[in-house]
């Protein structure tokens, strides 16, 4: 048993040697809720693999078990080799987090919080003032290092927790919507800090995220909906498989021009936002016929080659932000429903 | 490539938890509680309120209707229960920080660590035992206005049992925190753990022979109660009292007419402190 582990943790350590992540049929049942259902899926030494989903369709429950968090119910995950379940002390050497809520400690200064790290994981002291550095400039906190966290903004502390879960040096870092509650501007600012880690430091980069344009920086994606993985590619290979181009129509009678476009030209139409959206294999050849035939007063065209959302749309049937306000719905009742218990 | 070379990754270990790791666990929590501690002043000031209060008020109001006990004042008996009062607060609110760890997250990235849960539970326990000590020393610089000599003796034997109470109470506090979710519930922690602690333990009052059974089973049940005697009888055997009225003031802890050996009630706090301590690890072990 003991050498069998040796043997494993030798291999571990040669880079490239075993995937980053392995996961093989896991499911993860709460009660009569499935919120994984059976994924299998690995990810390269080095990659940067994003996993797309709406809130709740079971991407934070997937990352938990990877970061050994929860348990699965059924089904194996492998990270830097290691099993989740199995070798969770070891597991969690060798990743390094950053959840979607904030886990500083807002009386200590940056380099307090990051030492403070240093040394739950163990990290050599010899090593650590150099490491400290290292991740501090990186994330371009270094002359910020002296002050407490609590006047950070937003952005400045998830940059800090980024540095702070590359601090040990992981093999693999799991990043949980690192850009939730962030501004746009900040969003693009924490994407090129994420960008420069990539460059420099060659690491594993797991990351979840419900922001379509955001999943473009990713080497592959997992379209996760349901629990399920319904497709799984790079971006650019996902885009080319839907094939068609998006065509946005604005009139004044929108439900109408749905049931024209079903009746006249077959074509199956949605409503979205107020704009209704159709896919044709050809967009700038079937506008004319749209015009020519349509026979209500169309006000705007908008042809565009497919993107990750109309991926999504693709596979799902819906359109994130469609998902998103159902759930922020259920969310509102659910709240409403606690204030008045 | 110059730049691959300058953030050449750190090799990461592949040995599982050693006694090291552990050692450094424990420390760095015990150190987060201290600089926390330092950095907020106004907690070492109001901390110090409530005592002062119980001290020069209270203490002065039940001097006017108890009279002069030989050259001293009724604040002097008082001031030992007053220096534990303080102990007992700093401690519970240093455990009690870990609700609001868990509320802000902190708590995550300790649990997540591959730490071991006990290194972090001891390593607060020691931190809050510390800080609390800290402050009732602050308390005990006091001494000199109630007319308690500042014996070296004393100062050292009233340290070391402030010192053995703070690890217990934060031991408590930390037992009862594993089971707290909302920093809301630590009102009812206060209200239906603290406050009957501290009155059961006789800190306000001696425990004489002639309270009513019923409340001396509660003060003999209170783990408080076995810090407070020993601190009053360190007080009181620095002070040039007839030994009579100390007995009268402070009959001390007795099980069924038996006097408690200092030692004895010393030993029954430490080994409440660890049988907590242990609660406190089991529970938190079992939580993500």
């Amino acid at each position: 048993m003991s050498e069998l582990a040796g043997l494993n943790d030798d291999v571990a350590d040669t880079p490239g040697a075993h995937r980053a992540v392995d996961v093989t049929d896991l499911s993860k049942r709460y009660g009569d809720v499935e919120a994984v259902r059976g994924v299998s899926f690995s990810v390269g030494t080095g990659e940067t693999f994003g996993f797309l989903g709406p809130n709740g369709a079971g991407k934070t429950t997937t990352i938990n078990i990877l970061c050994t968090l929860i348990r699965p119910t059924s089904g194996a995950a492998r990270v830097a080799g290691l099993d989740v379940v199995a070798q969770r002390a070891e597991v969690r050497r060798r990743i390094g987090l950053v959840f979607q809520e904030p886990t500083l400690d807002n009386y200590l200064t940056a380099e307090e919080n990051l030492r403070f790290h240093a040394e739950l994981y163990g990290v050599p002291k010899t090593t650590t003032p150099d490491r400290v550095r290292q991740v501090l400039e990186l994330v371009g906190l270094w002359n910020r290092r002296a002050d407490q966290v609590m006047g950070f903004s937003g952005g400045m502390k998830r940059r800090l927790e980024i540095a702070r879960g590359l601090l040990h040096s992981p093999r693999v870092l799991f990043l949980d919507e690192p850009t939730v509650g962030l501004d746009p501007q900040t969003r693009v600012h924490i994407w090129n800090y994420i960008e420069e880690l990539r460059r420099r430091e060659a690491i594993t980069i797991f990351l979840t995220t419900h922001y379509m344009d955001e999943a473009e920086h990713c080497d592959r994606i997992a379209i996760i909906d349901h629990g399920s993985i319904v497709a799984l590619d790079t971006p650019a290979a996902l885009k080319a498989s839907v094939a068609q181009d998006r065509v946005e129509i604005g009139t004044d009678d929108p439900e109408r021009t749905v049931k024209e476009l079903r009746d006249r030209f077959g074509l199956d139409a949605t409503l979205s936002e107020g704009a209704v959206r159709v896919y044709v294999p050809q967009g700038d050849e079937f506008v004319p016929r749209l015009f020519a035939e349509l026979p209500v007063a169309i006000r705007s065209v908008n042809v565009a080659r497919p993107t990750l959302d109309d991926v999504f749309m693709a596979f799902t049937g819906r359109t994130i932000r469609d998902t998103e306000a159902s759930a922020a719905e259920k969310m509102g009742a659910r709240i409403w429903m606690r204030a008045r218990r | 490539m110059a730049e691959t070379a300058q953030f050449e990754v750190a090799p990461v270990r592949v040995h599982s938890g050693t006694l090291l790791d552990d050692w450094r666990a424990i420390r760095v929590v015990w150190k987060r509680e201290l600089i926390r501690f330092r950095r907020d002043r106004l907690r070492i000031v109001t901390a110090l309120a409530q005592p002062v209060l119980f001290l020069f008020v209270l203490g002065t109001g039940l001097s006017a209707l108890v009279g002069n006990i030989g050259p001293y004042n009724y604040r002097t008996f008082m001031f030992p229960g007053v220096v534990a009062m303080t102990v007992l607060f700093t401690a519970i609110f240093s455990a009690v920080s870990i609700v609001w760890d868990r509320e802000f997250g902190f708590l995550r990235e300790m649990l997540v660590a591959p730490a071991r849960r006990g290194a972090i539970v001891l390593g607060k326990a020691l931190g809050g035992a510390t800080v609390a000590t800290l402050q009732g020393m602050i308390m005990l610089a006091l001494a000199g206005l109630v007319q308690i000599p500042y014996s070296l003796t004393l100062m050292i034997e009233l340290v070391v049992i402030m010192a053995l109470a703070a690890f217990m109470i934060t031991a408590f506090g930390l037992m009862l925190a594993s089971g707290i979710q909302q920093v809301q519930s630590f009102q009812a922690v206060i209200q239906f753990f603290v406050l009957p602690m501290f009155f059961l333990s006789g800190a306000l009052f001696p425990l004489t022979h002639n309270i009513p059974a019923w409340l001396r089973v509660l003060t003999r049940v209170d783990p408080l109660s076995y810090a407070v005697d020993p601190m009053r009888r360190a007080v009181l055997a620095h002070l040039a009292v007839p030994p009579a009225l100390v007995r009268a003031l402070n009959p001390g802890m007795t099980w069924g007419g038996w006097r408690l050996p200092t030692l004895l009630e010393l030993a029954i706090v430490v080994i409440c402190g660890v049988v907590a301590t242990l609660v406190a690890v089991m529970r938190f072990s079992r939580t993500e």
